[in-house]
């Protein structure tokens, strides 16, 4: 067995505990951080099959900035565990059932002569200067620039319905308007009183 | 050396967890959030397994815009769940009745 299967077996065989415990898992902290190690394993995962530049995504976007996004919500919420976990022994037969035979089916379907060795063998490793991150780059910026710019956009879509979602104007906090700051004229603030001179009063 | 299959087979494995988790865990909002996510990965390890295998670069930039779409669709989920948590107290999707669906 060489190094590559090893190491394809052991990290394939991490993702899946790493994912078998984010479903099972009691305590929602706890289950984002087995994400964590399921998406890094993922990553490694990756890494057999030379993408290198996903793998890296994989890891500082999903692992350095949805997780992280997933773990500050998920310690913010105050969240009652045990009306949540109601029903949950419940659909553990059914569930089991319809995974097992997803995978059944699936390994009936790939075992079969088209995704055979033979019919697909493993391409060789590519030459010395190659770079995963050129190539992709190279592609992304020609064929696949119209649909880059659309994936921009729905980014851009997604920061602004997230700002809208959770902004909130509470009548109890108070904040300065800048606008009104500016806007500020002289006869606002200061008002000129006519008044008669006061006669000093004698002190002696 | 390793098969296709065997990739394809990690995620037909990490698909149908993933299902199960949704089945599972189906009142609390957070797992199912993550559920998608390792639903996303499944198919991305598909994606990137036969880039690799057909020698075809296209399937990995469909992986770039599958994680864009997912970071998208995670950062607006948990923002609706913060806004939900902030109007029921809780995050049971039992709760949710209010269009009495």
């Amino acid at each position: 067995m060489s190094f590559i299967q090893l190491a394809f077996y052991f990290f394939a065989a991490v993702t899946v505990f790493a994912a078998a415990m984010v479903i099972t898992i009691r305590n929602p902290v706890k289950a984002a951080l087995f994400l964590v190690l399921a998406f890094v394993s993922a990553a490694c995962v990756w890494l057999t099959l030379e993408a290198e530049f996903l793998a890296i995504v994989l890891v500082l976007v999903y692992v350095g900035a949805v997780m992280v996004l997933f773990l500050f919500v998920v310690m913010m919420l105050d969240i009652n565990l045990s009306r949540l976990r109601e029903g949950f022994g419940e659909y553990l037969p059914i569930g089991g059932l319809v995974a097992v035979l997803m995978v059944l089916e699936m390994a009936i379907v790939l075992s079969t002569d088209d995704f055979s060795e033979q019919r697909l063998p493993r391409p060789e490793a590519h030459t010395e200067g190659y770079s995963n991150t050129k190539e992709l780059g190279r592609l992304l910026y020609t064929f696949y620039v119209y649909p880059f710019e659309i994936a921009a956009l729905i980014l851009l879509v997604a920061i602004i319905a997230a700002i809208a979602l959770t902004l909130r104007k509470r009548p109890e906090t108070k904040y300065q308007n800048p606008a009104k700051q500016v806007s500020v004229r002289r006869d606002d603030r200061v008002r000129l009183v006519k008044m008669g001179a006061e006669r000093k009063r004698d002190e002696s | 050396m390793i098969p296709l299959s065997h990739y394809l087979i990690l995620g037909a494995i990490l698909f149908a967890l993933s299902v199960v988790g949704i089945f599972l865990n189906r009142k609390n909002v957070v797992i199912l959030l993550m559920a998608i996510e390792l639903l996303l990965l499944a198919v991305n390890v598909n994606f990137v397994a036969f880039s690799h295998y057909l020698q075809d670069t296209a399937g990995q930039v469909f992986v770039f815009f599958i994680l864009t779409v997912a970071a998208a669709e995670s950062a607006i989920g948990l923002a609706i769940l913060i806004v939900l948590f902030r109007n029921r107290r809780s995050i049971n999707v039992e709760d949710l009745d209010t269009l009495k669906g």
